[in-house]
């Protein structure tokens, strides 16, 4: 995956089409297949009954089953997924205030020494990607805990990088990135909203 | 949510329902963990100022702080500047000092959570107020009926026993009606309100002809003084009318459930075969309280739902 | 003694003349009087009434001069518009001897704002048992007429027709605080729907009911006279009008909060909203209201009762129960009983000064304003309305239910015996 540049100047408007999500998540699965193989040369489940995929709900959660689902479909081998709410975990709760807890859910195999893909929509400041890293601490002991997101719009504020990227997007500040998916929002569509030009 | 949990009616239908879909998230992403605590309201202090002896209560509030990694101060009145004279308002002031974030109280006045509450700027939770309410018990009892019945709109809940002293009872009956359960209060005529009328809930004076309309079944405790004021005559006649025996709870519907805030009079209000039977969830009720004050105290610590 | 003309004052509401004040008496009523070295008031606009009387006033000196004394108390009663105030017995220690009635009686002439008049416990220490020494507090330098153990009711029966038939020589009044003890036991609220909800002990109407039915009977079969204090219910009007059409010489009060408030001020539990007997319902108000109209209840009293800060700001049950009364006591009535009709200024004279003097005995008092009466009388404001601030208050307490209220009405000067106590609304001395 190249790395883009940050820093072109930003324009709103339709990042990702519906078309673009599928080719995007496609891309994706077909990245954690390779390097699943390359991490264990010769196993005959190409090393993915290790892996778990955990989404960051809200959109976490639909995107970690829709890349297990293509995973399987381009592998043949079934992929744990699971959810890990990060709500009680936030940093931010006497800016932000309460909001409402999602489920956390994890296969039944658990975590304990697999190699888990936290899965997010949108990867920005880092802090929900904290948060999750804590969560699943208390969940269990991971061999390793790798990050997929859909979009990197840039602007970190932790040493946080993700290993699978949909798609890297130059954003101000001001702007936002609006990540629609079918499972939730009827339509699947990446947008930049807002922001001086 | 509104800052301070100060009685049931607080709780809009919107709010109580996410204080027990919240309680159910937490007991789901605890259950079965090794690790039961989460770091939400880290360097946040709980209050527990508590006027009356109530160990369980106490520790349920105690042990939900706690799991939310709240610095937790017990603060009685036994041993402490109360048992001094010291007024409810300079001890609120003084927690306020010492930088509390929320106040958990139990006192024997009612209205003594809403006059701190007028004093302070943290939260005020009611933990139990003289006659009048015990919110986060009502929370908990439509936590219960909600996971053993799947739902509470609908539901037929019949609250029997000793209403007029009550706070289990008329945090409960407003509860219940916000959440659509249908209430009938079952009890002598001694032991209801003066207008008892205008609450949302149907009376009964006989415990009998209730039992098969009912989904649930509430006992209160019966204090066994309340019969030297003459609010019945004795213990034994009490228990032969009101009291939940095994024939009585084979009247109830199949599913029903037996419910009891505690701490019980066995043999009074409620017979010890009852007690320990599968449809009682006294042991459950528990176990939700502090699922529940996790929830309560989040959201209101939170200050307001995004 | 200088004396006072006072200019363009309306007398009861009437057609505006001058008042010239003489001697302490009112020396002349007429248009445009003049008089030499007469000071001049100008009253244009404001009403004159002769001077109140209260009924019911605890000043709380001796014992709890914390809360009250009988100067402060008297200073309260001056710019309230009142000239005579009675001070309640439960004081500490009680006001129950000779003794104790003549140093009240005393303190009151020294603070000279008011006439302060004693009134006697029926029995000793209030304890319900045994009656005081009531002829030695009539025949005392402070001529005790009214008996009474308010804060407590005389709940024994056969005790209560005793106080009634031995005060007869006294040309006495028992004046009863009706409340059924053993139906009031822990009692912090009204009784009834509100009461049920917020989980404090009911006070039923019954409870005062049951005394006043049992007392006229009392009354009217000794032959005696018998007042009610601070009447609360419909039922207790409905009993009084009964016995008063039998003929029974029967008198009753209503205080100002009771015109007033309802119960759903205890849901804030507010403690300064507690007090004995307690805020009824809107259809008590009502009630209350009618009775004063129609006389069933002859005057208002204010059971002004002040409380120290500690005593209120607590929990609603810990909290002692009283509210004050003396400086808003007008203003209320204006509100509720003129403003809505019931009463014309007359009416006003009559239920809060000619008739408590009357049942108190008081001579130059509650006359009416009539050249050679007593110069004891009020020029109010009625144009004026202001939002009662406790600070504000000349009493030493600050429990006033009415902080925050916006009340007509302004007493601008009160003359006791001709001589001003409160003039521009600002108490003399």
């Amino acid at each position: 995956m190249a790395e883009h540049a940050l820093g072109s100047a930003p324009a709103t408007g339709v990042l990702l089409s519906a078309a673009d999500v599928t080719r995007v998540v496609d891309r994706m699965a077909h990245q954690l297949i390779e390097r699943a193989a390359a991490a264990s040369p010769g196993a005959p489940d190409g090393g993915l009954s290790d892996l778990v995929l955990v989404g960051i709900p809200t959109r976490g959660a639909p995107l970690a089953r829709r890349l297990a689902a293509r995973v399987e479909a381009f592998s043949g081998i079934p992929v744990d997924v699971g959810t890990v709410d990060i709500t009680l975990y936030r940093d931010d709760l006497r800016r932000q205030g309460v909001r409402a807890l999602e489920p956390t859910l994890l296969p039944a195999a658990g975590i304990e020494g697999r190699l888990v893909v936290l899965v997010d929509d949108v990867l920005f400041s880092g802090r929900s990607v904290r948060a999750a890293l804590d969560a699943l601490r208390d969940l269990g002991r991971p061999r390793a805990v790798r990050l997929a997101v859909l979009v990197d719009r840039g602007h970190r504020e932790l040493p946080i990088r993700a290993d699978y990227v949909g798609k890297n997007v130059p954003t101000s500040l001001t702007q936002q990135v609006k990540v629609r998916l079918t499972e939730i929002d009827g339509a699947d569509e990446v947008v930049l909203l807002g922001g001086e030009r | 949510m509104k800052r301070h949990l100060l009685e049931a009616a607080d709780l809009d239908r919107a709010d109580a329902t996410l204080v027990l879909d919240t309680a159910a998230q937490i007991d789901a992403a605890l259950a079965g963990r090794e690790v039961k605590k989460l770091p939400t309201l880290r360097g946040r202090t709980v209050v527990n100022l508590f006027y009356e002896d109530s160990t369980r209560t106490r520790i349920s509030f105690e042990l939900a702080a706690k799991r939310l990694s709240a610095d937790v101060i017990n603060f009685s009145a036994k041993g402490s500047s109360v048992s001094k004279g010291e007024s409810l308002k300079d001890t609120a002031l003084t927690l306020e000092a010492m930088g509390s974030d929320a106040i958990v109280v139990r006192h024997s006045a009612s209205g003594a959570p809403h006059r701190l509450a007028h004093w302070v700027r943290g939260s005020v939770v009611n933990a139990g107020d003289g006659t009048h309410e015990h919110p986060t018990q009502a929370l908990l009892d439509a936590y219960t009926v909600r996971r053993r019945l799947g739902r509470l709109e609908g539901v037929r809940v019949a609250i029997v026993g000793d209403v007029l002293h009550s706070r289990v009872a008329r945090s409960n009956v407003r509860l219940l009606h916000t959440l659509g359960a249908e209430v009938t209060l079952v009890a002598p005529p001694t032991l209801l309100p003066v207008g008892v009328g205008s609450w949302p809930a149907e009376v009964s004076y006989g415990l009998d002809p209730v039992l098969p309309k009912s989904d649930v079944v509430m006992m209160l405790r019966v204090q066994a003084e309340r019969m030297h004021a003459s609010f019945f005559p004795s213990a034994r006649e009490y228990s032969r009318r009101y009291g939940l025996d095994a024939p009585r709870m084979a009247a109830l519907p199949d599913d029903a459930i037996v419910m009891h805030p505690g701490p019980m009079n066995r043999g009074m209000e409620i017979a010890a075969d009852v007690a320990d039977s599968a449809r009682s969830t006294i042991v459950e009720q528990v176990g939700n309280g502090v699922s529940v004050r996790m929830a309560v105290l989040y959201l209101l610590l939170g200050g307001g739902v995004q | 003694m200088t004396s006072y003309l006072i200019k363009g004052a309306r007398p009861y509401g009437g057609d505006a003349v001058d008042l010239l004040l003489k001697d302490g008496r009112i020396a002349a009523i007429g248009e445009s009087l003049a008089a030499t070295g007469a000071e001049v008031v100008d009253a244009a606009g404001l009403i004159a009434l002769p001077g109140l009387v209260d009924l019911h006033t605890h000043l709380r000196e001796p014992g709890r001069e914390d809360a009250e004394t009988v100067e402060t108390g008297s200073r309260a009663a001056a710019l309230g518009g009142f000239t005579a105030v009675h001070a309640m017995a439960n004081t500490d220690p009680v006001a129950d001897t000779a003794g104790v009635v003549e140093q009240v009686w005393r303190l009151g002439q020294e603070a000279g704002l008011v006439d302060v008049v004693p009134v006697g416990a029926v029995t000793v220490g209030l304890a319900g048992e045994r009656l005081a020494e009531l002829g030695a507090m009539a025949d005392s330098a402070a001529r005790v007429r009214v008996f009474s153990d308010d804060g407590h009711c005389v709940a024994d029966p056969a005790l209560m027709r005793r106080a009634l038939e031995y005060v007869k020589a006294l040309d006495g009044v028992v004046a009863q605080h009706a409340e059924e003890p053993r139906l009031t036991v822990g009692a912090q609220m009204h009784e009834g729907d509100r009461s049920a909800r917020l989980g404090l002990t009911g006070w039923p109407a019954a409870a005062e009911e049951a005394i006043i039915a049992r007392d006229v009977l009392l009354a009217g079969h000794v032959g005696a006279r018998l007042h009610i204090c601070h009447v609360s219910t419909a039922g207790s009007v409905d009993i009084l009008r009964w016995a008063k059409a039998r003929g029974v010489q029967v008198t009753a009060e209503v205080t100002p909060h009771h015109l007033l408030l309802t119960d759903e001020c205890a849901e804030s539990y507010d403690p300064v909203f507690k007090v004995n007997p307690p805020l009824r319902t809107d259809a008590d108000v009502e009630a209350v209201r009618r009775g004063l109209a129609d006389g069933t209840i002859d005057a208002v009293a204010t059971d002004h009762a002040p409380h120290p800060v500690e005593d209120k700001e607590c929990e609603w049950a810990q909290a002692r129960p009283g509210m004050l009364g003396l400086e808003q006591a007008l203003p209320v009535v204006v509100q509720t009983m003129v403003e809505t009709g019931l009463l014309d200024w007359r009416g006003v004279a009559d239920r809060m000064s000619a008739r408590p003097a009357a049942i108190g005995r008081l001579d130059g008092h509650g006359r009416p304003l009539e050249p050679g009466e007593p110069a004891n009388l009020l020029l109010l404001d009625p144009g004026v309305r202001s939002t009662v601030d406790p600070a504000a208050l000349a009493s030493r307490s600050r429990n006033s239910p009415y902080a925050g209220r916006e009340l007509p009405g302004r007493v601008v000067a009160t003359f006791l015996r001709g001589i001003p106590t409160v003039l521009d609304g600002k108490a003399q001395r």
